[in-house]
């Protein structure tokens, strides 16, 4: 039977304050007051659903270079960059997955998360399946309070693994609760009560009731039941009614971190996943136009991510400045000066030619000599030894790195002056001029640990293409040993 | 080793219009400007011009492209005009190719002149330059402060000096350009300023402050190159030769190979050793009697001071608080201004640097004239600290 080998989790750095945003709005949405407790996480300006699959995956994958047992690849998000570029193919080349593999965007409904990983783990085969969603909602929403940006992923493969999948149910449903058409903007809601009674009550339990008769259990076997719900005690009225036992119910995380869409059922699979034991249940369920339930067993073997969700929740900077949220998310029409208004068209035969240096931060390794270098050039960069057509691929994304020298500018356009870049120092060889993401002023220094992340580089805001490449982020648990050593 | 250039070509003539924002000005005019005074200055004709060389560096704001907004400018006599274009050691290509085409017989007398016309962007600072297709996919979205910072972190770090120190000593370059600059009527920038102003100003990349920057200017300057023999039948006398003129580039070393520290630059002291062995300059420090050095930013300034070997290696900075390159001190540095006051105008820097030099070397500089000077060094540095094209040049009384 096949289940889940590893899994993985990302939860962007900043944690918006509900509490900045309720008070800012409080004079135009007085009614939003009591929703001002707790934090959501915030994605950095150039964070997306793809970027933070891709960091979701490698929380997966492990930093081993070798990723050639992945044979197809399932991204899913409603919230993807592209229409029409398959954004699975740009996860693939950011994770230097094999040409050879298959892969498929998988979309238009919350529930496309799960349906990615049952999906996956029907098909056979080792597959990897990211998840990620950063949803827009309007100022002074509700969706703005409840919403959170995230992603999960997992490696799937033939073996039970660290999961064993036990049964799969699926409700097929055109119940239209909410609704964003393909002009990019907003989602569009009907009335909560019937979302509720009419919808998520009637809709989900054939589900899950499905799921269950498939792995054979009654409903009080489930030890984990993982539902999100923007409702407040939604999974847990859905538990009664299917007769899961009330202790079963996960905690869905609306406190720290808000509901990140078609991520957040996978997410709330991953965090039971780091808690369950050898033998205990997961049933996973998720609305969205019918709705998909998985049944797990855990194993208790199987890869422990390195972050995952418990991770990335402990990871956590708050955020108090709702303009700042507003600004990163384009609700506001702000000066960004003259600075700012260079032509960022992207040169498509460029990007293609450089695929893997762009999008993989592959260089290049000197057979002869073993000199590390980025990019890979004909001639080598050794200086004793420039030999020519020795350089064999070498990827950089999972080395330690460290900061030579920086500078904060704040001449240069940047969404999040000043803007941090310098020369970047890989353990094994090799150096990078970057720009460095996720700091304040005075969080950098030469000699800082940093780690590689997959970001937005440019957005082309006349011709809607997002440019990406990788940047330098402080390695805080690099950090944290660091001074504990220096401590000892 | 090749043998060199020295003592095989004179300066016949040098120009340089004001520098500063010449919103009166195009770049024609600004060239005009500088050209009319070096050829008063040469005492030729027009027709007596076998070749030039054009420095300019963003075409984008600027003439455009080509050899022929210099041609129509000044009306040249339809003789070769070659456009150089070779970041902010432009000028001193220009220079260079003119030199060169003396030395190798190829023409008798030769024009350079540099423009830059940087005041036309509509913002403060270097307008946004085009990078090409491949470098906006992956460099970081940085300025020319924000490369030239990364020294002070680098040189902190590796020499052990403290924030406050270095901040301080890169403080005190500036004080001193801009009183040398106030003397300068054709500097931009002719305010003295005072440490507190400079250490108090607002920060534009961690850590140079505004006045850590050098102004951004519009302006043009001219060299008429010949040989010496030339220059004497033409009735000159103390002559000022070029006696090394070097230029190195780097191959990717600085920006791809761990090897380089990011506290220095390192084409500087290449180019630097290559020109005093080229003019047969053994002791810098006691010998070179000024210089001219791109002080982009002063912690530039700063590491140049040990790039060229006059200040040793993790001591520049005390060398510049103790006084060593003002204007009364051992070897006075930027005694025009520099690019800090008497501005920037990019493709015009590497010769208005050789024009103060060169008039030093008269005796014509003014209320700046240094006494007795003998060897006159600039340094026209090109890119970013990681990536870049560094000129070293020095020029002198015939015969030292």
């Amino acid at each position: 039977m096949a289940g889940i080998a590893a899994w993985g989790a990302y939860a962007p750095r900043l944690r918006l304050s509900r509490k900045a945003v309720t008070q800012a709005n409080a004079w135009v949405a007085p009614n939003l007051k009591a929703k001002g407790k707790g934090e959501r996480s915030m994605a950095n300006w150039d964070e997306d659903a793809l970027t933070m699959a891709v960091e979701a995956a490698r929380d997966a994958l492990g930093p081993d270079d070798d990723r050639s047992h992945i044979d197809s690849l399932y991204f899913a998000s409603t919230t993807a960059p592209f229409a029409d570029r398959l954004n699975a193919g740009i996860v693939s080349a950011a994770l230097t997955l094999e040409k050879s593999i298959a892969a498929s965007d998988v979309t238009g409904s919350q529930r496309c998360g799960l349906t990615a990983l049952g999906q996956a783990l029907s098909a056979g085969g080792a597959s990897l399946v990211a998840v990620g969603e950063h949803r827009k909602a309007r100022a002074a929403s509700a969706q703005e309070l409840d919403f959170g940006d995230g992603a999960a992923a997992f490696v799937i493969s033939d073996e039970p693994g660290a999961a064993e999948l036990l049964g799969r149910g699926s409700v097929t449903d055109d119940f239209v609760d909410h609704f964003r058409g393909d002009d990019g903007g907003f989602d569009y809601y009907w009335e909560e009560r019937w979302i509720r009674d009419e919808g998520i009550v009637k809709l989900v339990p054939p589900a899950i009731q499905r799921a269950l008769e498939v792995a054979d259990l009654s409903p009080d076997q489930v030890d984990y039941f993982c539902f999100p719900s923007t409702f407040s005690g939604m999974a847990a009225a859905l538990a009664k009614a299917v007769g899961i036992r009330p202790e079963a119910v996960r905690d869905n995380l609306a406190a720290v971190m808000g509901e990140a869409g078609c991520a957040h059922g996978p997410i709330m699979l991953a965090h039971a996943l780091e808690e369950a034991k050898a033998g205990e249940t997961i049933l996973v369920a998720q609305f969205g136009q019918g709705a998909e339930a998985l049944m797990f067993r855990a194993t208790g073997a199987g890869q422990r991510a390195a972050r995952g969700v418990t991770g990335s929740l402990a990871e956590r900077e708050v955020e108090t400045n709702y303009l700042k949220f507003l600004t990163f998310n384009g609700l506001i029409e702000w000066d960004k000066g003259m600075r700012a208004e260079k032509d960022n068209k992207t040169a498509l035969t460029t990007l293609y030619r450089n695929e893997d240096m762009i999008l993989g931060l592959v260089g290049g390794r000197c057979r002869e000599t073993g000199v590390v270098q980025f990019p890979r050039t004909r001639i080598s960069v050794a200086p004793n030894n420039p030999a020519v057509d020795t350089q064999e691929p070498y990827r950089f994304a999972e080395r330690r790195a460290n900061v030579l020298s920086y500078s904060a500018d704040y001449l240069t356009f940047s969404m999040v002056p000043p803007n941090h870049y310098g020369m970047i120092v890989f353990e094994g060889g090799g150096r990078i001029m970057m720009d460095i993401t996720d700091v304040a002023p005075g969080d950098v220094e030469t000699g800082l640990p940093v780690r590689m992340v997959f970001r937005i580089k440019e957005v082309d805001e006349k011709r809607g293409f997002v440019r990406y490449f990788w940047k330098a982020a402080p390695d805080r648990a690099a950090i944290a040993s660091q001074s504990a050593q220096a401590a000892e | 080793m090749p043998q060199g250039i020295r003592d095989k070509v004179a300066i016949l003539g040098m120009g340089c219009s004001k520098f500063g924002e010449r919103w009166d000005a195009g770049p024609d005019d600004l060239m005009v400007e500088a050209y009319l005074e070096a050829m008063q200055d040469a005492g030729i004709e027009p027709t007596q011009l076998d070749a030039a060389w054009f420095s300019t560096h963003i075409d984008e704001i600027g003439t455009g492209k080509g050899g022929t907004p210099l041609s129509i400018a000044l009306r040249l006599p339809n003789i070769a005009v070659t456009r150089v274009e070779n970041f902010c050691a432009s000028g001193s290509e220009a220079f260079r190719g003119a030199v060169y085409a003396v030395a190798a017989g190829a023409a008798d007398i030769a024009l350079a002149v540099g423009v830059e016309k940087l005041k036309d962007t509509g913002y403060g600072g270097l307008p946004v330059a085009n990078p090409g297709t491949l470098n906006p996919q992956v460099m970081p979205n940085g300025s020319a402060p924000g490369n030239f910072a990364q020294l002070a972190s680098a040189y902190r770090a590796k020499h052990g000096v403290s924030k406050d120190d270095l901040k301080r000593a890169i403080a005190h370059v500036s004080v001193k350009s801009h009183a040398n600059g106030a003397k300068n009527p054709k500097a931009h920038l002719r305010k003295p300023i005072t440490a507190e102003q400079a250490l108090a100003a607002p920060i534009i990349a961690e850590p140079l402050g505004l006045f850590d920057c050098c102004g951004v200017s519009d302006g043009a300057a001219a060299a008429i190159v010949t040989t010496p023999e030339i220059a004497r039948s033409l009735g000159k006398h103390d002559l000022v030769t070029v006696k090394a003129l070097q230029l190195s580039v780097s191959n990717g070393y600085e920006s791809q190979y761990n090897g380089w520290d990011g506290s220095h630059v390192h084409t500087a002291r290449i180019a630097a050793g290559k020109a005093y062995r080229e003019a047969g300059i053994e002791r810098p420090r006691e010998q070179i009697s000024m210089m001219e050095v791109h002080d982009c930013f002063s912690i530039t300034e700063l590491v140049t001071m040990e790039d060229l070997f006059i200040s040793p290696e993790g001591q520049g900075w005390r060398d510049v608080l103790d006084g060593f390159y003002d204007a009364d001190g051992g070897v006075p540095c930027q005694i025009d201004g520099g690019l800090k006051c008497f501005g920037h105008p990019i493709g015009a820097s590497g010769l208005r640097m050789l024009y103060e030099m060169y008039l030093q070397l008269q005796g014509r500089a003014g209320e700046r004239q240094l006494v007795n000077p003998v060897f006159g060094m600039t340094h026209n540095l090109g890119g970013a600290p990681a990536s870049n094209v560094c000129s070293v040049a020095i020029i002198g009384q015939e015969g030292a």
